[in-house]
């Protein structure tokens, strides 16, 4: 093994019943408008948790309290067993690593730098660019397939490109946790299966994923868990078949339904039932 | 996929061959960034060397160098040392101010055409340096404290009053645009009520003009951004966290409203000084972004944005001492006139990327 020695978490059974990263009965607020109060979740280790809710039910807002980019207005968020506002931003930032709903690339950035400002939270004033930087941001394209990305503007880049691009750049950052808030916004079928699968593999590695995700077949399909939320609260959480019903679509999203088992996965699958064409 | 996805056995790190494009990639973009750079530090030089040897009065190298050493050469020596050479290096260092300063305010802000001009800033010194030269008789460096603070309290109130969250929108410009009006107005008020020398005086200065520098006052400017330009520099790996939006800034471990903060306080005290000694010259802060994204494959950089603001300043310098007429025309009309047309190119070259928000 070289410079860059990344170890996932163990996944041996002790440590795999304890969750890294815990939210006790916290409150998220922007500004004085409070968005989620008083929500309890424990992020399943070393699985894949998928969040689903109606948009603006607060998914984002779960995400972004678990980064450490918002303050509780009461309660906390563990990470590790520890007020993950008592630790530093950057020592928050080598265990927890998050995709933002709507990232930014910067004008004329190529894929190789892009990747490499994954690498800020082991950087220091006196702490430069090292072997052990190429090496991680390498090994987050290898893992992305987009090596030969590796010299391309990421402006010229397809949707389903770019956005593997950014996983890559979160893959750099060499976190056991990871945080994607719809990974898959934006793709077209192949691609939004392509990075679930690489959200699968990147799992058996050792990566516990949380991610929101609006397609609930894909999520019923590539989650282990699933958090179904509504109006800022959580309605429901388990696996797929048990939270992927016909009553709960209809209560998250206020359509009616049926569900039929996946042909493929044997998952849920869920069938909108609308006023047209049924 | 190349994934070892076999349990238990995963490979950890990159193939030595992954590694080596990716060093590869990095070394060559590097390459590029300090061929770009190199090539402007010889404009810059070009120009600097034009201003101080060419125009009314030419001196061979060798005479300068005995000059600067402290040889007295009829005519020559006094040219170079009251005119020539102070003009040169005041222009030299309010040129990289601005330049840093604008290159800061476009990649913090996310918009091309942020400036400290556009967003009012500028003009918050100036208001503030006039008021103090004319009504308080202010001078040296408590002129460059009241210019630091007016410049410091319209970032503040623009932030403020376009409820920004970091990006600037129309609104903040907009909001810049009718504080620059109304700053522009007191000046007009203050310039109808002080006697007509005074007023004369703080005219010039707010056209921006080098033609009267002091060794004094570029030793003023040469300290601030000594201390300053390193301050820009140590953050510039931060600015390129900030330009993947906050949520992902913070993500990486980065404190978004604090590093905005000292980003925003670090340029405004480096233009507003250098605005005191030399007056607001326009346009330069704004283009020297643009110029560099231009021959810099589209990518921003901070050192070559300063560099190219000095040379847009000591070469707009020199085209008003010695090429337009017979009069010492101030470099502020030139970058005025010259950065027009400019702006409008870029206004229109722009609008298709401008991001409302
Ligand atoms: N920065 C913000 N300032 C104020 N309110 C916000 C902010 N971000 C989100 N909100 C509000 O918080 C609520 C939850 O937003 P959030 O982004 O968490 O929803 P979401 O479930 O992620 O929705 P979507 O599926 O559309 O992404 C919304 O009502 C939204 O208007
Ligand atoms: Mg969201």
């Amino acid at each position: 093994m070289t410079a860059t020695e990344f170890v996932p978490p163990a996944v041996d059974d002790d440590a795999a019943q304890v969750s890294r990263l815990v939210a006790q009965d916290v409150s998220l607020a922007y500004g004085d408008r409070t968005v989620l109060d008083g929500l309890s979740v424990q992020v399943p280790p070393g699985k894949v948790t998928a969040i689903v809710g109606a948009n603006g039910c607060g998914k984002s807002t779960l995400l972004r309290g678990l980064a450490r980019l918002l303050k509780p207005t009461s309660g906390s968020i563990l990470l590790d067993g520890r007020d993950i506002h008592e630790q530093s931003t950057r020592d928050v930032a080598r265990e927890v690593g998050l995709l933002p709903q709507s990232p930014l690339a910067p004008e004329g950035i190529t894929v190789t730098e892009l990747v490499g400002r994954g690498r800020h939270p082991y950087h220091g004033l006196f702490k430069q660019w090292s072997k052990a930087d190429d090496d991680a941001v390498a090994h987050a394209l290898e893992l992305t397939d987009t090596l030969d990305l590796a010299h391309r503007p990421v402006d010229e880049l397809s949707g389903g490109q770019r956005q593997r691009v950014w996983i890559a750049m979160v893959l750099a950052q060499e976190t056991g946790l990871l945080l994607l808030d719809e990974p898959t916004s934006f793709l077209d079928i192949a691609h939004a299966v392509e990075v679930l699968d690489l959200v699968t593999d990147l799992n058996q590695r050792g990566t516990t994923v949380v991610m929101v995700l609006h397609d609930l077949n894909l999520a019923a399909r590539y989650a282990d868990h699933l958090i179904a939320m509504c109006g800022g609260e959580v309605l429901c959480e388990g696996d797929a078949a048990s939270v992927v019903t016909a009553a709960n679509v209809e209560r998250v999203f206020g359509v009616r339904c049926q569900i039929v088992p996946d042909p493929v996965s044997a998952t849920p699958l869920v069938v909108p039932l609308g006023r047209h064409h049924v | 996929m190349a994934l070892d996805t076999r349990p238990g056995t995963p490979s950890n790190s990159a193939a030595p061959d992954a590694t080596r494009l990716v060093r590869d990639v990095r070394r060559s973009l590097r390459r590029r960034y300090v061929l770009v750079l190199a090539a402007v530090v010889v404009v810059w030089l070009g120009v600097f060397a034009a201003r101080v040897l060419l125009g009314d009065v030419t001196v061979t190298i060798p005479d300068f160098v005995r000059i600067v050493l402290g040889a007295d050469i009829p005519v020559a020596s006094f040219e170079v040392m009251e005119s020539k050479l102070p003009r040169a290096v005041a222009g030299t260092l309010a040129g990289l101010a601005f330049g840093a300063a604008g290159a800061v305010f476009q990649s913090m802000l996310r918009n091309p055409l942020a400036s400290p001009d556009v967003v009012g800033v500028t003009m918050g010194s100036s208001a503030a340096a006039v008021v103090g030269m004319t009504a308080f008789g202010l001078d040296g460096i408590p002129l460059a404290v009241a210019a630091v603070v007016g410049g410091l309290v319209v970032a503040v109130a623009v932030l403020f009053l376009s409820g920004s969250k970091g990006v600037a929108t129309y609104r903040m410009i907009l909001v810049g645009i009718g504080l620059a009006a109304t700053l522009q107005a007191v000046i007009q008020w203050v310039f109808t009520t002080t006697d007509v020398y005074k007023a004369q005086d703080a005219m010039v200065w707010l056209t921006g003009s080098l033609n009267s520098v002091t060794w004094g006052e570029i030793l003023r400017m040469t300290v601030t951004v000594a201390l300053l330009l390193p301050v820009v520099a140590a953050l510039a790996p931060r600015l390129q966290l900030l330009e993947l939006g906050d949520d992902a800034a913070a993500g990486l471990g980065l404190r978004a409203a604090p590093t905005r903060a000292w980003l925003m306080g670090t340029t405004v005290v480096l233009t507003a000084v250098t605005t005191s000694v030399v007056g607001p010259i326009a346009f330069v802060s704004l283009l020297a972004g643009p110029i560099t994204r231009r021959i810099n494959g589209g990518r921003p950089s901070i050192p070559i944005a300063a560099l190219i603001g000095a040379a847009i300043v000591v070469a707009a310098d020199y085209i008003g001492a010695y090429l337009v007429g017979t009069t010492n025309m101030p470099v502020g009309v030139v970058t005025g006139i010259a950065g027009a047309p400019f702006l409008l190119w870029l206004l229109l070259a722009s609008s298709r990327t401008l991001k409302d928000g």
